[in-house]
Protein backbone atom coordinates (compact mmCIF):
# COMPACT_ATOMS: atom_id res chain seq x y z
CA UNK A 1 0.00 0.00 0.00
CA UNK A 2 1.29 3.42 -0.85
CA UNK A 3 1.43 5.84 2.03
CA UNK A 4 -0.44 9.07 1.52
CA UNK A 5 -0.96 12.20 3.53
CA UNK A 6 -4.53 11.27 4.31
CA UNK A 7 -4.78 7.55 5.00
CA UNK A 8 -3.13 6.65 8.25
CA UNK A 9 -4.27 5.99 11.79
CA UNK A 10 -3.90 9.08 13.90
CA UNK A 11 -1.88 8.33 17.02
CA UNK A 12 -3.10 11.42 18.80
CA UNK A 13 -5.23 14.44 18.00
CA UNK A 14 -2.64 16.32 15.98
CA UNK A 15 -4.90 19.34 15.43
CA UNK A 16 -5.35 19.77 19.17
CA UNK A 17 -1.58 19.39 19.68
CA UNK A 18 -0.82 21.96 17.00
CA UNK A 19 -3.28 24.38 18.56
CA UNK A 20 -1.08 24.31 21.69
CA UNK A 21 1.78 25.90 19.71
CA UNK A 22 0.79 29.49 18.82
CA UNK A 23 3.69 29.96 16.39
CA UNK A 24 2.51 27.10 14.17
CA UNK A 25 -0.42 29.27 13.05
CA UNK A 26 1.95 31.91 11.63
CA UNK A 27 2.76 32.51 7.99
CA UNK A 28 6.14 32.95 6.32
CA UNK A 29 6.31 34.71 2.93
CA UNK A 30 2.51 34.40 2.82
CA UNK A 31 2.61 30.61 3.30
CA UNK A 32 1.69 28.63 6.43
CA UNK A 33 4.87 27.97 8.36
CA UNK A 34 6.13 24.42 7.93
CA UNK A 35 8.58 24.04 10.78
CA UNK A 36 10.99 21.19 10.13
CA UNK A 37 14.02 22.43 12.05
CA UNK A 38 13.21 20.90 15.41
CA UNK A 39 16.69 19.45 15.69
CA UNK A 40 18.01 23.00 15.95
CA UNK A 41 15.33 24.15 18.37
CA UNK A 42 11.71 23.16 18.93
CA UNK A 43 8.73 25.48 19.22
CA UNK A 44 7.08 26.03 22.59
CA UNK A 45 3.55 25.04 23.64
CA UNK A 46 1.29 27.57 25.32
CA UNK A 47 1.66 25.56 28.55
CA UNK A 48 5.37 26.46 28.69
CA UNK A 49 4.92 30.06 27.57
CA UNK A 50 2.08 30.59 30.05
CA UNK A 51 4.06 29.06 32.90
CA UNK A 52 7.02 31.37 32.29
CA UNK A 53 4.73 34.38 32.10
CA UNK A 54 2.84 33.26 35.23
CA UNK A 55 6.03 32.98 37.27
CA UNK A 56 7.26 36.42 36.28
CA UNK A 57 3.84 37.94 36.96
CA UNK A 58 3.02 36.15 40.19
CA UNK A 59 5.88 34.89 42.30
CA UNK A 60 9.23 35.88 40.89
CA UNK A 61 12.24 36.32 43.22
CA UNK A 62 15.66 34.77 43.64
CA UNK A 63 15.89 31.21 44.92
CA UNK A 64 17.56 29.72 48.00
CA UNK A 65 17.88 33.10 49.70
CA UNK A 66 14.88 34.93 51.02
CA UNK A 67 12.71 34.08 54.00
CA UNK A 68 9.73 35.72 52.31
CA UNK A 69 6.91 33.98 50.52
CA UNK A 70 7.89 34.79 46.91
CA UNK A 71 11.37 33.40 47.40
CA UNK A 72 10.13 30.33 49.23
CA UNK A 73 7.51 29.65 46.55
CA UNK A 74 9.87 30.05 43.63
CA UNK A 75 12.52 27.95 45.37
CA UNK A 76 9.90 25.24 45.72
CA UNK A 77 8.97 25.61 42.03
CA UNK A 78 12.64 25.51 40.96
CA UNK A 79 13.29 22.39 43.03
CA UNK A 80 10.04 20.85 41.78
CA UNK A 81 11.38 21.29 38.24
CA UNK A 82 14.49 19.40 39.32
CA UNK A 83 12.28 16.60 40.63
CA UNK A 84 10.42 16.59 37.30
CA UNK A 85 13.72 16.15 35.45
CA UNK A 86 14.82 13.46 37.93
CA UNK A 87 11.64 11.51 37.29
CA UNK A 88 11.93 12.03 33.52
CA UNK A 89 15.39 10.43 33.51
CA UNK A 90 14.59 8.06 36.40
CA UNK A 91 17.63 9.22 38.33
CA UNK A 92 17.97 7.91 41.87
CA UNK A 93 18.14 11.30 43.51
CA UNK A 94 17.56 14.95 42.66
CA UNK A 95 21.14 15.50 43.86
CA UNK A 96 22.18 13.94 40.58
CA UNK A 97 20.40 16.61 38.51
CA UNK A 98 22.47 19.75 37.88
CA UNK A 99 20.91 22.63 35.95
CA UNK A 100 23.21 24.30 33.42
CA UNK A 101 22.75 26.85 30.63
CA UNK A 102 22.52 24.22 27.90
CA UNK A 103 23.94 20.83 26.94
CA UNK A 104 27.21 22.41 25.81
CA UNK A 105 27.66 23.92 29.27
CA UNK A 106 26.91 20.54 30.83
CA UNK A 107 29.56 18.80 28.71
CA UNK A 108 32.05 21.55 29.47
CA UNK A 109 31.30 21.16 33.18
CA UNK A 110 32.26 17.49 32.98
CA UNK A 111 35.24 18.26 30.72
CA UNK A 112 36.66 20.83 33.11
CA UNK A 113 35.76 19.26 36.44
CA UNK A 114 36.13 15.55 35.67
CA UNK A 115 38.51 15.99 32.74
CA UNK A 116 40.94 18.36 34.43
CA UNK A 117 40.29 17.23 37.96
CA UNK A 118 40.47 13.47 37.53
CA UNK A 119 42.10 12.56 34.18
CA UNK A 120 45.86 12.45 33.69
CA UNK A 121 48.27 12.50 30.76
CA UNK A 122 48.09 9.22 28.86
CA UNK A 123 44.47 8.54 29.84
CA UNK A 124 42.19 8.07 26.86
CA UNK A 125 38.83 9.55 25.89
CA UNK A 126 36.79 7.89 23.14
CA UNK A 127 34.23 9.79 21.07
CA UNK A 128 32.54 8.84 17.79
CA UNK A 129 32.76 10.17 14.24
CA UNK A 130 29.22 11.56 14.47
CA UNK A 131 29.58 13.96 17.38
CA UNK A 132 28.33 17.51 17.50
CA UNK A 133 31.17 20.02 17.93
CA UNK A 134 29.94 20.38 21.53
CA UNK A 135 31.06 16.81 22.20
CA UNK A 136 34.39 17.21 20.38
CA UNK A 137 35.88 20.58 21.24
CA UNK A 138 35.57 20.37 25.07
CA UNK A 139 37.59 17.13 24.96
CA UNK A 140 40.17 18.72 22.66
CA UNK A 141 40.56 21.47 25.26
CA UNK A 142 40.99 18.81 27.96
CA UNK A 143 43.52 17.02 25.76
CA UNK A 144 45.51 20.21 25.23
CA UNK A 145 45.52 20.97 28.97
CA UNK A 146 46.16 17.51 30.40
CA UNK A 147 47.78 15.41 27.69
CA UNK A 148 44.96 12.85 27.51
CA UNK A 149 44.55 11.04 24.21
CA UNK A 150 41.39 11.57 22.14
CA UNK A 151 40.27 8.61 20.01
CA UNK A 152 37.47 8.58 17.45
CA UNK A 153 35.29 5.52 16.85
CA UNK A 154 34.31 5.18 13.17
CA UNK A 155 30.84 4.94 11.66
CA UNK A 156 29.56 2.99 8.67
CA UNK A 157 28.21 4.44 5.41
CA UNK A 158 24.72 4.03 6.87
CA UNK A 159 25.71 6.21 9.78
CA UNK A 160 25.93 3.50 12.41
CA UNK A 161 28.66 3.17 14.99
CA UNK A 162 31.02 0.35 13.98
CA UNK A 163 30.86 -1.62 17.22
CA UNK A 164 33.87 -3.87 16.61
CA UNK A 165 36.05 -0.88 15.85
CA UNK A 166 34.67 0.91 18.92
CA UNK A 167 35.45 -2.08 21.16
CA UNK A 168 38.94 -2.27 19.66
CA UNK A 169 39.62 1.31 20.78
CA UNK A 170 38.86 0.52 24.42
CA UNK A 171 41.85 -0.26 26.62
CA UNK A 172 42.68 -0.12 30.30
CA UNK A 173 43.78 3.46 29.64
CA UNK A 174 40.29 4.45 28.46
CA UNK A 175 38.81 6.57 31.22
CA UNK A 176 35.86 8.16 29.47
CA UNK A 177 33.59 7.43 26.51
CA UNK A 178 31.67 10.53 25.38
CA UNK A 179 29.07 9.76 22.75
CA UNK A 180 25.87 10.97 21.26
CA UNK A 181 22.67 9.09 22.05
CA UNK A 182 21.07 10.32 18.82
CA UNK A 183 23.05 11.96 16.02
CA UNK A 184 21.91 15.52 15.29
CA UNK A 185 22.72 15.14 11.60
CA UNK A 186 21.86 11.51 10.85
CA UNK A 187 19.19 10.72 13.42
CA UNK A 188 21.04 7.51 14.25
CA UNK A 189 20.08 6.09 17.64
CA UNK A 190 23.31 4.65 18.97
CA UNK A 191 23.35 1.26 20.77
CA UNK A 192 23.92 2.88 24.14
CA UNK A 193 23.46 -0.28 26.24
CA UNK A 194 26.30 -1.99 24.37
CA UNK A 195 28.43 1.16 24.32
CA UNK A 196 28.10 1.51 28.08
CA UNK A 197 28.65 -2.18 28.84
CA UNK A 198 31.83 -2.29 26.75
CA UNK A 199 33.15 0.89 28.37
CA UNK A 200 32.40 -0.34 31.87
CA UNK A 201 34.18 -3.60 31.07
CA UNK A 202 37.44 -1.65 30.81
CA UNK A 203 36.59 0.58 33.76
CA UNK A 204 35.75 3.69 31.73
CA UNK A 205 32.97 6.13 32.57
CA UNK A 206 30.39 7.04 29.93
CA UNK A 207 28.87 10.41 29.07
CA UNK A 208 25.92 10.41 26.69
CA UNK A 209 24.81 13.52 24.81
CA UNK A 210 21.04 13.19 24.84
CA UNK A 211 20.25 16.56 23.27
CA UNK A 212 18.59 14.88 20.27
CA UNK A 213 17.21 11.93 22.24
CA UNK A 214 15.12 13.05 25.21
CA UNK A 215 12.28 14.43 23.06
CA UNK A 216 12.02 11.26 20.98
CA UNK A 217 12.52 8.29 23.29
CA UNK A 218 12.35 7.38 26.99
CA UNK A 219 15.66 7.54 28.86
CA UNK A 220 16.24 5.61 32.09
CA UNK A 221 19.67 6.49 33.44
CA UNK A 222 19.53 3.75 36.09
CA UNK A 223 18.60 1.03 33.61
CA UNK A 224 21.35 2.30 31.29
CA UNK A 225 23.80 2.55 34.20
CA UNK A 226 25.19 5.61 32.42
CA UNK A 227 27.59 7.81 34.39
CA UNK A 228 26.77 11.19 32.85
CA UNK A 229 23.81 12.17 30.70
CA UNK A 230 23.34 15.67 29.30
CA UNK A 231 20.58 17.36 27.35
CA UNK A 232 19.26 20.80 26.53
CA UNK A 233 15.80 22.16 27.26
CA UNK A 234 15.03 24.15 24.14
CA UNK A 235 14.95 21.13 21.85
CA UNK A 236 12.52 19.48 24.29
CA UNK A 237 9.87 22.18 23.73
CA UNK A 238 11.22 24.12 26.72
CA UNK A 239 12.80 27.56 26.87
CA UNK A 240 16.34 28.45 25.80
CA UNK A 241 19.00 28.88 28.45
CA UNK A 242 18.45 25.66 30.35
CA UNK A 243 20.36 22.41 30.17
CA UNK A 244 20.72 19.39 32.40
CA UNK A 245 23.67 17.38 33.61
CA UNK A 246 22.83 14.05 35.19
CA UNK A 247 25.74 12.43 36.99
CA UNK A 248 25.93 9.51 39.39
CA UNK A 249 26.01 10.92 42.88
CA UNK A 250 29.30 9.29 43.91
CA UNK A 251 31.01 10.56 40.77
CA UNK A 252 29.69 14.12 41.12
CA UNK A 253 30.70 14.08 44.79
CA UNK A 254 34.26 13.17 43.87
CA UNK A 255 34.53 15.94 41.26
CA UNK A 256 35.91 19.40 42.13
CA UNK A 257 33.68 22.43 41.54
CA UNK A 258 33.71 23.86 38.03
CA UNK A 259 32.78 27.47 38.71
CA UNK A 260 33.08 29.31 42.01
CA UNK A 261 30.61 31.84 43.30
CA UNK A 262 27.43 32.28 45.23
CA UNK A 263 25.11 29.39 46.03
CA UNK A 264 27.79 26.72 45.56
CA UNK A 265 29.55 27.16 48.92
CA UNK A 266 29.04 25.81 52.41
CA UNK A 267 31.28 28.47 53.96
CA UNK A 268 33.66 31.09 52.66
CA UNK A 269 36.72 32.43 54.44
CA UNK A 270 39.87 33.99 52.99
CA UNK A 271 41.94 31.03 54.19
CA UNK A 272 39.72 28.63 52.25
CA UNK A 273 36.14 27.82 51.43
CA UNK A 274 34.07 24.65 51.54
CA UNK A 275 31.57 23.49 48.99
CA UNK A 276 27.86 23.04 49.18
CA UNK A 277 26.33 19.60 48.77
CA UNK A 278 25.06 18.37 45.42
CA UNK A 279 23.66 19.68 43.23
CA UNK A 280 24.36 23.23 44.50
CA UNK A 281 28.13 22.61 44.29
CA UNK A 282 27.80 22.85 40.51
CA UNK A 283 25.27 25.69 40.33
CA UNK A 284 27.33 28.79 41.08
CA UNK A 285 25.54 32.12 40.88
CA UNK A 286 21.85 32.80 40.40
CA UNK A 287 20.68 29.82 38.40
CA UNK A 288 18.38 29.64 35.35
CA UNK A 289 15.36 29.84 37.63
CA UNK A 290 12.47 30.52 35.29
CA UNK A 291 14.05 28.52 32.48
CA UNK A 292 14.22 25.47 34.74
CA UNK A 293 10.58 25.92 35.71
CA UNK A 294 9.74 26.30 32.01
CA UNK A 295 11.61 23.09 31.29
CA UNK A 296 9.57 21.37 33.98
CA UNK A 297 6.40 22.55 32.23
CA UNK A 298 7.75 21.24 28.90
CA UNK A 299 8.48 17.83 30.38
CA UNK A 300 4.98 17.76 31.91
CA UNK A 301 3.58 18.59 28.48
CA UNK A 302 5.57 15.87 26.68
CA UNK A 303 4.82 13.34 29.42
CA UNK A 304 1.08 14.03 29.20
CA UNK A 305 1.14 13.11 25.50
CA UNK A 306 3.48 10.23 26.25
CA UNK A 307 6.88 9.51 24.74
CA UNK A 308 5.60 6.20 23.37
CA UNK A 309 2.86 7.95 21.42
CA UNK A 310 5.29 10.63 20.25
CA UNK A 311 7.74 7.95 19.10
CA UNK A 312 5.01 6.16 17.14
CA UNK A 313 3.83 9.41 15.55
CA UNK A 314 7.38 10.37 14.59
CA UNK A 315 8.16 6.88 13.28
CA UNK A 316 5.20 7.27 10.94
CA UNK A 317 6.52 10.67 9.81
CA UNK A 318 9.98 9.18 9.28
CA UNK A 319 8.78 6.32 7.11
CA UNK A 320 6.46 8.59 5.14
CA UNK A 321 9.17 11.22 4.65
CA UNK A 322 11.81 8.65 3.71
CA UNK A 323 9.51 7.25 1.04
CA UNK A 324 8.39 10.68 -0.18
CA UNK A 325 11.87 12.20 -0.37
CA UNK A 326 13.47 9.09 -1.89
CA UNK A 327 11.28 9.60 -4.96
CA UNK A 328 12.74 13.07 -5.61
CA UNK A 329 15.24 13.05 -8.44
CA UNK A 330 18.83 13.63 -7.38
CA UNK A 331 18.09 13.43 -3.66
CA UNK A 332 20.66 11.49 -1.63
CA UNK A 333 19.85 10.66 1.96
CA UNK A 334 22.77 10.89 4.37
CA UNK A 335 22.12 8.63 7.34
CA UNK A 336 20.11 5.47 6.82
CA UNK A 337 20.64 3.68 10.12
CA UNK A 338 18.19 0.91 10.96
CA UNK A 339 17.27 2.65 14.20
CA UNK A 340 16.88 6.39 13.78
CA UNK A 341 14.71 9.30 14.80
CA UNK A 342 12.66 11.43 12.41
CA UNK A 343 15.63 13.27 10.92
CA UNK A 344 16.37 13.41 7.20
CA UNK A 345 19.68 14.85 6.07
CA UNK A 346 20.19 14.98 2.35
CA UNK A 347 21.90 16.51 -0.64
CA UNK A 348 19.96 17.41 -3.76
CA UNK A 349 21.63 17.31 -7.17
CA UNK A 350 24.09 20.14 -7.71
CA UNK A 351 22.18 22.55 -5.52
CA UNK A 352 24.08 23.63 -2.41
CA UNK A 353 22.25 23.16 0.92
CA UNK A 354 22.21 26.95 1.21
CA UNK A 355 20.40 27.13 -2.15
CA UNK A 356 17.93 24.46 -1.08
CA UNK A 357 17.12 26.16 2.23
CA UNK A 358 16.74 29.55 0.52
CA UNK A 359 14.24 28.25 -2.04
CA UNK A 360 12.15 26.14 0.36
CA UNK A 361 12.02 29.11 2.76
CA UNK A 362 9.91 30.88 0.13
CA UNK A 363 7.38 28.06 0.55
CA UNK A 364 7.32 28.56 4.32
CA UNK A 365 9.52 25.53 4.95
CA UNK A 366 12.11 25.89 7.73
CA UNK A 367 15.03 23.48 7.39
CA UNK A 368 18.63 23.62 8.45
CA UNK A 369 21.42 23.92 5.90
CA UNK A 370 25.13 23.61 6.45
CA UNK A 371 27.53 21.49 8.44
CA UNK A 372 25.24 21.23 11.50
CA UNK A 373 28.16 21.84 13.87
CA UNK A 374 29.56 18.47 12.77
CA UNK A 375 32.32 19.24 10.26
CA UNK A 376 34.20 15.94 10.78
CA UNK A 377 30.98 14.08 9.96
CA UNK A 378 30.54 16.12 6.75
CA UNK A 379 34.10 15.16 5.81
CA UNK A 380 33.25 11.51 6.55
CA UNK A 381 30.48 11.62 3.93
CA UNK A 382 32.43 13.83 1.54
CA UNK A 383 29.90 16.65 1.45
CA UNK A 384 30.36 20.34 2.36
CA UNK A 385 27.04 20.26 4.14
CA UNK A 386 23.54 18.86 3.99
CA UNK A 387 20.00 20.09 4.19
CA UNK A 388 18.27 18.64 7.24
CA UNK A 389 14.58 18.23 7.96
CA UNK A 390 14.01 17.24 11.57
CA UNK A 391 10.52 16.41 12.76
CA UNK A 392 8.84 16.87 16.10
CA UNK A 393 5.67 15.80 17.86
CA UNK A 394 3.51 18.40 16.06
CA UNK A 395 4.59 17.77 12.47
CA UNK A 396 2.26 16.17 9.94
CA UNK A 397 2.39 14.13 6.74
CA UNK A 398 0.94 17.16 4.97
CA UNK A 399 4.04 19.11 5.98
CA UNK A 400 6.23 16.40 4.49
CA UNK A 401 4.24 16.89 1.27
CA UNK A 402 4.91 20.63 1.46
CA UNK A 403 8.62 19.91 1.87
CA UNK A 404 8.61 17.47 -1.05
CA UNK A 405 6.76 19.97 -3.24
CA UNK A 406 9.28 22.69 -2.31
CA UNK A 407 12.18 20.35 -3.12
CA UNK A 408 10.65 19.61 -6.53
CA UNK A 409 10.67 23.37 -7.06
CA UNK A 410 14.36 23.45 -6.16
CA UNK A 411 14.93 20.84 -8.83
CA UNK A 412 12.98 22.90 -11.39
CA UNK A 413 15.00 26.02 -10.58
CA UNK A 414 18.41 24.38 -10.56
CA UNK A 415 17.71 21.53 -12.96
CA UNK B 1 29.71 43.84 -17.07
CA UNK B 2 28.82 47.45 -17.52
CA UNK B 3 25.38 47.66 -15.98
CA UNK B 4 24.70 50.73 -13.92
CA UNK B 5 22.91 50.34 -10.61
CA UNK B 6 19.75 51.75 -12.19
CA UNK B 7 19.90 49.29 -15.08
CA UNK B 8 20.36 46.45 -12.64
CA UNK B 9 17.34 47.57 -10.64
CA UNK B 10 15.30 47.97 -13.86
CA UNK B 11 16.11 44.40 -14.87
CA UNK B 12 14.78 43.10 -11.57
CA UNK B 13 11.65 45.24 -11.70
CA UNK B 14 10.69 43.19 -14.74
CA UNK B 15 9.98 40.17 -12.50
CA UNK B 16 6.88 40.06 -10.39
CA UNK B 17 7.41 36.76 -8.64
CA UNK B 18 10.27 35.56 -6.51
CA UNK B 19 10.90 32.43 -8.54
CA UNK B 20 11.76 34.45 -11.65
CA UNK B 21 13.87 36.80 -9.57
CA UNK B 22 15.89 33.90 -8.17
CA UNK B 23 16.16 32.29 -11.60
CA UNK B 24 17.68 35.55 -12.88
CA UNK B 25 20.10 35.71 -9.93
CA UNK B 26 21.16 32.11 -10.55
CA UNK B 27 21.62 32.89 -14.26
CA UNK B 28 23.82 35.86 -13.40
CA UNK B 29 25.89 33.52 -11.24
CA UNK B 30 26.33 31.10 -14.09
CA UNK B 31 27.67 33.94 -16.26
CA UNK B 32 30.06 35.17 -13.58
CA UNK B 33 33.65 35.26 -14.85
CA UNK B 34 35.30 32.10 -13.51
CA UNK B 35 37.78 32.35 -10.69
CA UNK B 36 41.16 30.63 -11.07
CA UNK B 37 41.11 27.30 -9.24
CA UNK B 38 44.40 28.34 -7.65
CA UNK B 39 42.66 31.32 -6.04
CA UNK B 40 39.98 29.17 -4.43
CA UNK B 41 42.06 28.42 -1.36
CA UNK B 42 41.55 28.90 2.35
CA UNK B 43 43.62 32.08 2.38
CA UNK B 44 41.06 33.76 0.11
CA UNK B 45 38.02 32.37 1.90
CA UNK B 46 35.50 34.68 3.43
CA UNK B 47 34.09 32.98 6.50
CA UNK B 48 30.42 32.16 6.37
CA UNK B 49 28.29 29.65 8.18
CA UNK B 50 26.43 27.99 5.33
CA UNK B 51 28.29 28.34 2.06
CA UNK B 52 31.86 29.01 1.01
CA UNK B 53 32.88 32.30 -0.59
CA UNK B 54 36.27 33.19 -2.04
CA UNK B 55 37.45 36.70 -2.95
CA UNK B 56 40.62 38.12 -4.49
CA UNK B 57 41.33 41.74 -5.43
CA UNK B 58 43.92 43.81 -7.25
CA UNK B 59 44.38 47.56 -7.56
CA UNK B 60 44.65 48.57 -11.23
CA UNK B 61 47.02 51.58 -11.16
CA UNK B 62 46.90 51.82 -14.95
CA UNK B 63 43.36 53.18 -14.86
CA UNK B 64 42.68 56.82 -14.15
CA UNK B 65 41.62 57.08 -11.43
CA UNK B 66 42.96 53.71 -10.19
CA UNK B 67 40.24 51.08 -9.83
CA UNK B 68 39.86 47.84 -7.90
CA UNK B 69 39.41 44.57 -9.77
CA UNK B 70 37.68 41.72 -7.96
CA UNK B 71 37.19 38.03 -8.61
CA UNK B 72 34.87 36.02 -6.40
CA UNK B 73 33.07 32.70 -6.35
CA UNK B 74 30.91 30.48 -4.16
CA UNK B 75 29.91 26.83 -4.03
CA UNK B 76 26.23 27.82 -3.73
CA UNK B 77 24.32 28.91 -6.84
CA UNK B 78 22.27 31.69 -5.25
CA UNK B 79 25.26 33.11 -3.41
CA UNK B 80 27.22 33.03 -6.68
CA UNK B 81 24.43 35.00 -8.33
CA UNK B 82 24.41 37.54 -5.54
CA UNK B 83 28.18 37.79 -5.92
CA UNK B 84 27.60 38.57 -9.62
CA UNK B 85 25.36 41.45 -8.53
CA UNK B 86 28.04 42.72 -6.15
CA UNK B 87 30.57 42.46 -8.98
CA UNK B 88 28.30 44.64 -11.14
CA UNK B 89 28.36 47.16 -8.32
CA UNK B 90 32.01 47.13 -7.32
CA UNK B 91 34.28 45.46 -9.87
CA UNK B 92 36.38 47.96 -11.82
CA UNK B 93 35.30 50.90 -9.67
CA UNK B 94 37.50 53.45 -7.90
CA UNK B 95 37.83 52.94 -4.11
CA UNK B 96 35.93 56.14 -3.35
CA UNK B 97 32.93 54.95 -5.38
CA UNK B 98 32.99 51.56 -3.62
CA UNK B 99 33.02 53.21 -0.21
CA UNK B 100 30.05 55.40 -1.23
CA UNK B 101 27.93 52.59 -2.69
CA UNK B 102 25.71 50.80 -0.19
CA UNK B 103 25.16 47.20 -1.31
CA UNK B 104 22.37 46.68 1.21
CA UNK B 105 20.46 49.62 -0.23
CA UNK B 106 20.82 48.25 -3.77
CA UNK B 107 19.78 44.75 -2.67
CA UNK B 108 16.75 46.36 -1.04
CA UNK B 109 15.79 47.99 -4.34
CA UNK B 110 15.84 44.60 -6.06
CA UNK B 111 14.06 42.76 -3.26
CA UNK B 112 17.01 40.69 -2.12
CA UNK B 113 17.95 42.61 1.02
CA UNK B 114 17.34 39.57 3.26
CA UNK B 115 20.57 38.09 1.97
CA UNK B 116 22.65 41.01 3.14
CA UNK B 117 21.01 41.91 6.42
CA UNK B 118 23.84 42.34 8.92
CA UNK B 119 22.43 39.79 11.36
CA UNK B 120 22.85 36.98 8.84
CA UNK B 121 26.13 35.32 9.47
CA UNK B 122 26.77 34.43 5.86
CA UNK B 123 29.73 34.76 3.59
CA UNK B 124 28.09 37.47 1.52
CA UNK B 125 27.90 39.92 4.41
CA UNK B 126 31.54 39.19 5.22
CA UNK B 127 32.40 39.67 1.55
CA UNK B 128 30.90 43.16 1.42
CA UNK B 129 32.78 44.01 4.63
CA UNK B 130 35.99 42.76 3.05
CA UNK B 131 35.42 44.71 -0.18
CA UNK B 132 34.87 47.88 1.86
CA UNK B 133 38.03 47.23 3.90
CA UNK B 134 40.06 46.71 0.71
CA UNK B 135 38.61 49.92 -0.75
CA UNK B 136 39.39 51.86 2.44
CA UNK B 137 42.99 50.66 2.34
CA UNK B 138 43.33 51.60 -1.34
CA UNK B 139 41.65 55.01 -0.99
Amino acid sequence: MTATAQIHDPIYDIDAIRADFPILAKEVHGKPVCFLDNGASAQKPRQVIDKIRWVYENEYANVHRGAYAFSENITAAYEAARETVRAYLNARSEKEIVFTGNATAAINLVAYSYGRGVLKAGDEIVISDMEHHSNIVPWQLVRDMTGVVLKVAPISDDGELVMDAYRALLTDRTKLVAMTHVSNVLGTVTPVEQIIAAAHDVGAKVLLDGSQAVMHLPVDVQALDVDFYVFTGHKLYGPTGIGVLYGKEEILNAMPPFMGGGDMIASVAYEGSTWADLPAKFEAGTPQIVQAIGLGAAIDYVSAIGLDAIARHEADLLSYATQRLSSIEGLRLIGTAAHKTAVLSFTLGDAHPHDVATIVDREGVCVRAGHHCAEPLMDRFGVPGTTRASMGLYNTRAEIDTLAMALEKVNRIFG
Amino acid sequence: MTMTVDELVENFEFFDDWEDRYAYVIDMGKKLAPMDAGDMVDANKVRGCMSQVWLVSALDQGASPPVLRFKADSDAFIVKGLIAILMELYDGQPPAYILDTDALEVMGRIGLQQHLSPNRRNGLVSMVDKIKTIAAQAA
